[in-house]
């Protein structure tokens, strides 16, 4: 399994990325810089936070025009495994490779804490080994995250399994009114999304950072999970 | 050519930017002002293509990059 992670100018989460892959799950996992076009073989390509070309525009508008994207749009289109955390999340749907924005919280406020997501669908190839309902705890670290999809597009989302996460209380509850618990105020309180196909999921919370227990995060390593689903 | 884009949330869209502003005028007792959306213009030439072609560029510009049409609306002017 040979993983690709690509560096945008601004991206910075790109070591925290290698390290799940490379050194925890011992997978190939190599860095993909923006400029280029070859992926070097990878069978999954990350596109990890950060804050590319410094969210000039609006954020993940101007990494879409990056060279490595066009190769990334035709490995997702041949049906190659992508995956976007926070602004990589954000470079997917401003790319079109996934549907909806995301929109600034809605509590205007920059959010960095923890949270509990939920597995909603089990389609995607990050969730496909996990079990509807399950609870991971990670951080979030983010100033737009709040999901926004036109009505027609968050039906079609429900009816084809595309939800991937969503936010809920560590028992599990989604509560989409309640901004102690959907936090940004994310339509359907929705965390993360995959296409149609679902080879490519976007999520904006942060599981790469709640992969040990030694650092002793609140979420312990229960993001790990869906990373050893890419295998 | 010289053009004008006018970018903005489309109505409906949460502009929480626009929120803050309000609530800083009411704070300030301009209670009167509602609904403050907050857009952006960008302003650019172009140049050596002729007029249809120039106005046809730039439509393509702003659905590529300039505005994201999920969210989005655009108008654009010519300017002398």
């Amino acid at each position: 399994m040979k993983v690709g992670v690509v560096v945008f100018p601004g991206t910075n989460c790109d070591q925290d990325v290698l390290r799940v892959y490379g050194e925890l799950l011992g997978m190939q996992a190599f860095p993909v810089w923006h400029r280029d076009t070859d992926l070097k073989g990878a069978d999954l390509i990350v596109l990890p936070g950060g804050f590319s070309y410094g969210d000039y525009l609006r954020t993940g508008a101007l990494a879409k025009l990056s060279p490595v994207m066009e190769s990334v749009k035709g490995f997702a289109d041949r049906g190659g495994r992508v995956l976007g955390i926070c602004n990589g999340f954000q470079v997917l749907c401003e790319a079109g490779l996934l549907p909806g924005a995301l929109l600034e919280n809605v509590g205007r406020r920059f959010l960095s804490r923890f949270v509990h997501i939920t597995v909603d669908s089990t389609r995607s190839f990050f969730t496909k080994g996990l079990t509807q309902g399950q609870v991971i705890t990670c951080p979030i670290a983010h100033f737009q995250g709040n999901y926004f999809a036109d009505p027609k597009t968050l039906q079609e989302l429900t009816d084809n399994g595309q939800i991937v996460f969503r936010y809920s209380t560590a028992q599990g509850e989604v509560r989409v009114d309640d901004q102690e618990v959907n936090v940004n105020g994310s339509c359907l309180a929705i965390a993360g999304i995959s296409n149609r196909a679902g080879n490519v999921v976007g999520l904006m919370p942060h599981p790469e950072r709640a992969v040990e227990t030694l650092i002793g995060y609140a979420g312990g390593d229960t993001g790990l999970a869906p990373f050893q689903q890419c295998g | 050519m010289r053009f004008q884009v006018l970018v903005r949330l489309k109505t409906g869209v949460l502009d929480v930017q626009g929120k803050a502003i309000e609530t800083g005028l009411k704070d300030k007792r301009f209670e009167a002002f509602k609904n403050v959306r907050v857009g952006r213009v960008i302003e650019f030439e172009v140049d050596g293509v002729a007029g249809d072609q120039a106005r046809a560029q730039v439509n393509e510009v702003c659905k590529l990059l300039l505005a994201n049409p999920v969210i989005e609306e655009y108008e654009v002017r010519e300017v002398a």
